[in-house]
């Protein structure tokens, strides 16, 4: 067996030997997708939930193929009572009351707490009393105005949830498995012993990529093959293949982030509290677990300074949003660069030895 | 060369004399043949080596590491086919100077040529010809015994099948899938030392590789070092066993504070200072006082 090919091997059990790393690394996110997949799947974000007090014509009148088109986007559910009604929708628990006064006016409240929400209802109801307009003269309309969301329509959390999860999880295991590997490595002297062996150190550095190249492809085939399943039902579009090299632009970067607290920590423990603290908020800060649109202002500028972030909008836009090389590149094009600034890092903090 | 050609200037002790007391023990393994042994070793040894330049020449190495004077100014040769040792109390610097030598480390002055190469900077055609055994065993993380020797066999280019016999030759074959950390501390000493000598190297470096082993495997593994040794190869250990290095060394180099003291055969150095044995040799050269 070549040199690189057995050194491979002999990364590949020690880390897949390690159950709790290899459980924490590999299973984990992966359990994460299967249980939020299946919590939010019949939630779609565009649903909004309005609360209809009363009759309202544009609504009842509604045709019923146009009712199970609106119904996609919206939930109505009738109340009797207006203002216990108003109530929920300050506490949040709805979206907006709609109802109709006896000169025929369409009044809507809706909370401004959720800027966007509130701004899907408005639209859509302003929508539908125009369109009631229109066909109440007879005529067929002046001027249109073809607008449709960039995401397929019903956009499902799985479309967010599987790429979100899936850096989150590349992110994860490139980094855990980089950091350990140079701790343990250096602790029970294998740099050392490698430096003796005459083997170039391009063959020890391919071969520690290739593994996790290869974990990172693994993990990808894994997610994409759950998510696409009609239980959860992600749609792939056109250049979503895309996200391969987009994952391996990403394994480099976290990579990286594993290289610098791998030469900085003297154990595994170290290594470990260190990542936690960096990965978690991270992945948080970059929409892994759930979208960051109606976050604050700080809170997506500090977003936008997260490789995480940048690599979970291309995934996603390649994957769900029919994105292509558009969307990839200057993603891919950050993340190397960032790998490369932080395995420059790493260098400097490099140690052969613990002492 | 044959593989028994191993006397050098300084004369190896009588066989007889030094290694009647441990006779007793080495009956529990299978006692490795004394004197002329065929090469045991897989290819044979057919390599072209220059008798005339010795196997290591060091030369003025010194390192140091903040104030401390690890290694200050070590001289000293080792012919072909010796069986070298170097002596000395806990932070002597034994094993610095060994990986000056070795070329895992850049010597801060000096030089150390093995085989008639310089060691730094790195080598990989030396490397191939150099077994080193660290001081702490250097294994990968939770492989079995079977599989550490097969991955260094593969860094070496070295066969599967060699890798095994060499497994077969520490007595391993029965331990060949326990993990690393499954061993016992004489299992992972003799593992080091097969993935040390898996390539069938012309020189050999073993750190201390009898320290923290209770008598039987330190007498186990003295057999293996010394047949090793009847193949023709040059071994250099560092120890701060008295006896050991009594009855393995052809030659002792005694070190401290980061010097060589004296260099001769352990009976020369013995009739030298008229005292009992080389642990007085040792008391009489390095002091008495606590060390680390
Ligand atoms: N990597 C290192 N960094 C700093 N000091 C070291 C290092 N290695 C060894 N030393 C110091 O150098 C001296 C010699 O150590 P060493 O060569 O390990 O001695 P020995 O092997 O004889 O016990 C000791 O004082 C030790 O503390
Ligand atoms: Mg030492």
């Amino acid at each position: 067996m070549s040199a690189f090919r057995s050194l491979s091997l002999a990364m590949l059990k020690g880390l897949l030997r390690d159950r709790t790393a290899s459980f924490f690394t590999l299973v984990f996110p992966l359990m994460f997708l299967l249980l939020f997949g299946a919590l939010f799947q019949n939630d779609s974000v565009s649903r909004s939930h309005v609360l209809q007090f009363g009759e309202v014509a544009v609504l009842d009148e509604m045709p019923a193929d146009q009712r199970r088109d609106l119904s996609e986007a919206l939930n109505v559910e009738q109340v009797r009572d207006r203002d216990e009604a108003l109530a929920r929708v300050s506490d949040g628990d709805a979206d907006a009351v709609v109802w109709q006064d006896e000169d025929g006016r369409i009044e809507l409240r809706y909370s401004a707490a959720d800027a966007t929400r509130a701004g899907t209802v408005q639209g859509l109801m302003q929508s539908l009393v125009q369109s009631a307009n229109l066909a109440e003269t007879g005529q067929p309309p002046a001027f249109e105005l073809a607008s449709d969301q960039v995401e397929d329509k019903s956009i499902k959390p799985i479309q967010y949830l599987a790429p979100g999860l899936l850096g989150w999880a590349i992110a994860m295991g490139a980094s855990f498995m980089s950091a350990f590997t140079l701790v343990n490595w250096r602790k029970k002297r294998i740099l050392r012993r490698l430096w003796l062996a005459p083997i170039s150190p391009g063959t020890v550095i391919g071969a520690r990529i290739g593994v996790s190249l290869g974990m990172a492809f693994l993990q990808t085939a894994l997610f994409l093959g759950v998510a696409t399943i009609p239980f959860y039902g992600l749609r792939l579009t056109g250049f979503w293949w895309l996200a391969i090299p987009l994952v391996a632009c990403g394994t480099l970067a976290f990579m990286s982030v594993g290289l610098v607290i791998g030469a900085w920590a003297k154990t595994d423990e170290a290594a470990n509290a260190a990542l936690q603290l960096v990965i978690m908020p991270m992945a948080f800060l970059s929409g892994s677990f759930f979208p960051l649109d109606s976050s604050p202002d700080w809170v997506r500028a500090i977003s936008n300074a997260m490789p995480l972030k940048h690599l979970n909008e291309a995934v996603q836009g390649v994957l769900t949003r029919g994105e292509g090389w558009g969307a990839a590149l200057p993603a891919m094009g950050g993340l190397l660069l960032f790998a490369a600034v932080l395995t420059a890092v790493a260098a400097r903090l490099f140690r052969w030895d613990d002492t | 060369m044959g593989p028994l050609n191993v006397s050098n200037a300084a004369g190896r002790p009588e066989p007889g004399a030094t290694r009647g007391p441990t006779e007793a023990l080495d009956a529990a393994r299978p006692a490795p043949p004394r004197g002329p042994a065929p090469p045991r070793f897989g290819h044979g040894y057919h390599r072209q080596v220059t008798k005339n330049i010795p196997a290591i020449a060091v030369e003025g190495l010194r390192k140091r590491y903040g104030e401390v004077r690890a290694v200050d100014g070590v001289t000293f040769e080792v012919a072909h086919g010796e069986f070298y040792g170097i002596l000395g109390p806990n932070g002597a610097g034994k094993t610095t100077t060994l990986e000056l030598v070795e070329g895992l480390r850049e010597p801060d002055e000096g030089s150390a040529r093995l085989l008639g190469q310089p060691s730094w900077p790195r080598d990989p055609g030396l490397l191939r010809r150099i077994g080193v055994q660290l001081q702490a065993s250097a294994f990968f993380e939770k492989l079995t015994a079977r599989e550490q020797i097969h991955t260094f066999a593969a860094l070496y280019g070295v066969s599967s099948r060699r890798a095994d016999e060499m497994l077969e030759t520490v007595g391993l074959t029965e331990k060949a899938g326990t993990r690393d950390d499954k061993l016992s501390g004489g299992q992972a000493q003799r593992l080091s030392i097969a993935c040390a000598l898996v390539h069938d190297p012309e020189l050999v470096f073993l750190d201390e590789p009898t320290t923290g082993l209770d008598p039987q495997a330190r007498r186990n593994l003295w057999d293996l070092l010394r047949e090793i040794n009847a193949q023709g190869r040059t071994v250099v250990l560092t120890t701060h066993y008295l006896d050991e290095a009594e009855i393995l060394c052809d030659r002792v180099a005694i070190m401290d504070a980061g010097r060589i003291l004296r260099v001769g055969a352990p009976s020369e150095l013995i009739a030298e200072l008229g005292v009992g044995n080389l642990e007085d040799v040792f008391l009489q050269l390095t002091g008495r006082e606590y060390r680390e």
